[in-house]
């Protein structure tokens, strides 16, 4: 008996032990802010396509930067934006350009920022690797079968010497960029499109299904099409493949898709652990993105984006 | 004679039909099991627990997601045991049932059992993260996995206090003992392993939690280990996740890998909590 008590004194001792740690802990937080920007923190946020490219340039950041400490989440690029646009974190992940709104309340939280393409996507237009007759779509043909209320129900309705088949359509779910830049690319207007196809937000179950049908149809993002390159067949699109090559010099149109990050100018200008982070990540993409399954830009186009960063200057 | 023959056949016929049922949940986790330990059992060694995650899957590991889980759930059990017995207590042996209050309390906790955790997630990035400022932390991550746990806590407490025997608690006050005194010589002894049987599976759900966590911020890149409750936190459930969701299929082993760990935590946290309540049971015996 005596042992349930003394169990319940520890229990209670520890918990106000706690209690008072969190009334010593606010004001600790805040001291430990200030001491965390000399002992560097970059706090990094957003979307889930991003993620792998940053999450990669952190880890090797990380070797040689003992010191810092780079945490990366994944809130998705709305989720992060809200982070980063009352400037909680110092960089943000981005598969989609920054919108009107959270613009706007950056601005209002004096935020300024500067956009930079850190790598390339190549939305990929899959079908079943049995599937012998299509090897080529145009964009209207994408179009055709994509837009809302769309008549194509049968491969034969893109197509007259294409099978008298139903086409089974996978796609990305409403919440993902993947969609939101193939409905604006193909479609003509971001997030129109026809209802009745499989979604999904894992792309991992978009090429599950389309491997398990010959009559299927989908679209996602490169690296899952490379992965799975033997169960899946990807379309070239008006006679150009999805090869690093054409994707990385934007001769694949008009599915080659940007990848950002959103950088804090303030805190480039006056973390030093941010500048080394950005510069480090423009410098060293070129030899870590294809690594992530993604496409790096070229030498060229990394230095435009440096050049964006060297106008705003450092203290 | 042929009615008492059907009779024994349909007696047969059910306890047949139950063992079935029961043989299909087995099945079930067998086959779930088989499955995760052929696919996660080879990528399982010495540097699995000693590297944080990577890019390359040969060389990802689950150290700061295992710290991150151990953090996380020491401390929500710290807050949410003796406030989840606590209440229990008081709703059982202090609060007059016939009350209106006590009865919408008792309403407001069963249904707060059955409130989605992401609702719990909003609500801590509301009141933890934000208005007290306790950030993206272990405490906020903490003490919004307790307001989750705490309904299981509190209901199966308060039917391990309901279970205790009239007698025994009339005995103790007809030898002139007080209510403090019932509650901790009686009442407490003779419900404690139940109560704990209850924190195990409260423990089990918070350490599978993954949906809060996301909301108030907890991160999935993080190549240190935290070292106070005020620290960012990665967790298990979030790195298999993420793992899981990656385009190369050695990470979905390497996700298969990290949801063994997962089990073995879980079993390794349910094996305490059994045998603290062997031992409590055998000393009231």
């Amino acid at each position: 008996m005596k042992k349930i008590v003394s169990l319940l004194v520890v229990l209670i001792l520890s918990v106000s032990v706690f209690v008072g740690c969190e009334t010593e802990g606010e004001e600790k937080s805040n001291d430990t802010k200030k001491s965390e920007e000399l002992s560097g923190s970059i706090e990094i946020d957003g979307s889930s396509t991003v993620y792998p490219i940053t999450m990669a340039v952190a880890e090797e950041f990380q070797i040689g930067h003992e010191d810092t400490e780079v945490t990366v989440g994944v809130s998705g690029t709305g989720g992060g934006m809200k982070r980063f646009t009352i400037g909680e974190t110092n960089i943000s992940n981005a598969s989609r350009e920054i919108k009107e709104e959270e613009a706007e309340i950056a601005e209002e939280n004096g935020i300024e920022f500067t956009r930079l393409t850190v790598a390339l996507d190549g939305i990929s237009v899959v079908v079943n690797s049995n599937n012998d007759w299509a090897d080529d779509i145009t964009v209207e043909e994408l179009k055709k079968i994509w837009e809302p209320n769309s008549s194509v129900k049968k491969w034969s309705d893109i197509n007259s010497n294409w099978p008298e088949e139903e086409i089974k359509l996978y796609g990305p779910g409403t919440d993902s960029g993947t969609f939101d830049y193939f409905t604006e690319a193909i479609v003509g207007e971001s997030g129109a499109t026809r209802t009745d196809f499989t979604a999904s937000e894992d792309d991992n179950v978009l090429v599950q299904g389309v491997a398990g049908d010959e009559y299927a149809l989908g679209y996602f993002g490169y690296a899952y099409y490379e992965e799975n390159k033997d169960k899946l067949k990807a379309l070239s699109i008006d006679g150009v493949e999805p090869t690093p090559e054409n994707i990385g010099s934007e001769k694949y149109t008009p599915l080659a898709r940007p990848i950002f990050i959103y950088v804090n100018n303030d805190h480039y200008k006056n973390k030093s652990q941010v500048k080394e982070f950005v510069d480090y990540y423009l410098n060293n993409g070129k030899s870590i993105v294809p690594s992530t399954g993604y496409v790096a830009l070229t030498e060229e186009r990394y230095e435009e984006e440096l050049n964006k960063l060297k106008e705003l200057g450092t203290k | 004679m042929s009615n008492v023959k059907k009779r024994k056949l349909i007696d047969k016929g059910f306890h047949i039909l139950v063992f079935l049922t029961t043989l299909f949940g087995l099945l079930i986790l067998s086959i779930l099991l088989f499955d995760i330990l052929k696919d996660g059992l080879k990528w399982i060694n010495i540097e699995f627990f000693t590297n944080f995650t990577s890019r390359f899957a040969e060389k990802a590991g689950i150290r700061a997601p295992l710290f991150g889980s151990i953090w996380i759930i020491t401390i929500t059990m710290i807050f949410a045991f003796p406030i989840g017995v606590g209440s229990a207590l008081y709703l059982e042996e202090y609060s007059d049932d016939k009350k209106i209050l006590t009865k919408i309390i008792k309403l407001n906790i069963s249904n707060l059992a059955g409130v989605p955790s992401i609702v719990f997630g909003i609500l801590g990035l509301g009141i933890f993260v934000n208005f007290l400022g306790f950030g993206r932390s272990i405490l906020s991550g903490a003490l919004t996995l307790t307001l989750l746990i705490l309904p299981i806590i509190i209901v199966s407490s308060q039917e391990a206090i309901k279970s205790v025997p009239k007698e025994l608690r009339h005995g103790a006050y007809a030898l002139g003992a007080t209510k403090w005194q019932v509650v901790k010589g009686v009442v407490l002894p003779y419900s404690l392993p139940g109560i704990l049987t209850g924190s195990i599976l409260a423990i089990a759900r918070a350490l599978g939690e993954t949906a809060p966590l996301i909301i108030i911020g907890a991160v999935t890149f993080i190549a240190f280990i935290p070292e106070s409750i005020f620290d960012k936190f990665t967790t298990l459930p979030m790195q298999v996740y993420n793992w899981s969701t990656m385009p190369q299929t050695e990470f979905h082993d390497l996700a298969a890998g990290a949801i063994i760990i997962l089990l073995i935590l879980l079993l390794g946290a349910n094996a305490v909590a059994i045998i603290l309540r062997n031992k409590y049971q055998n000393r009231i015996k």
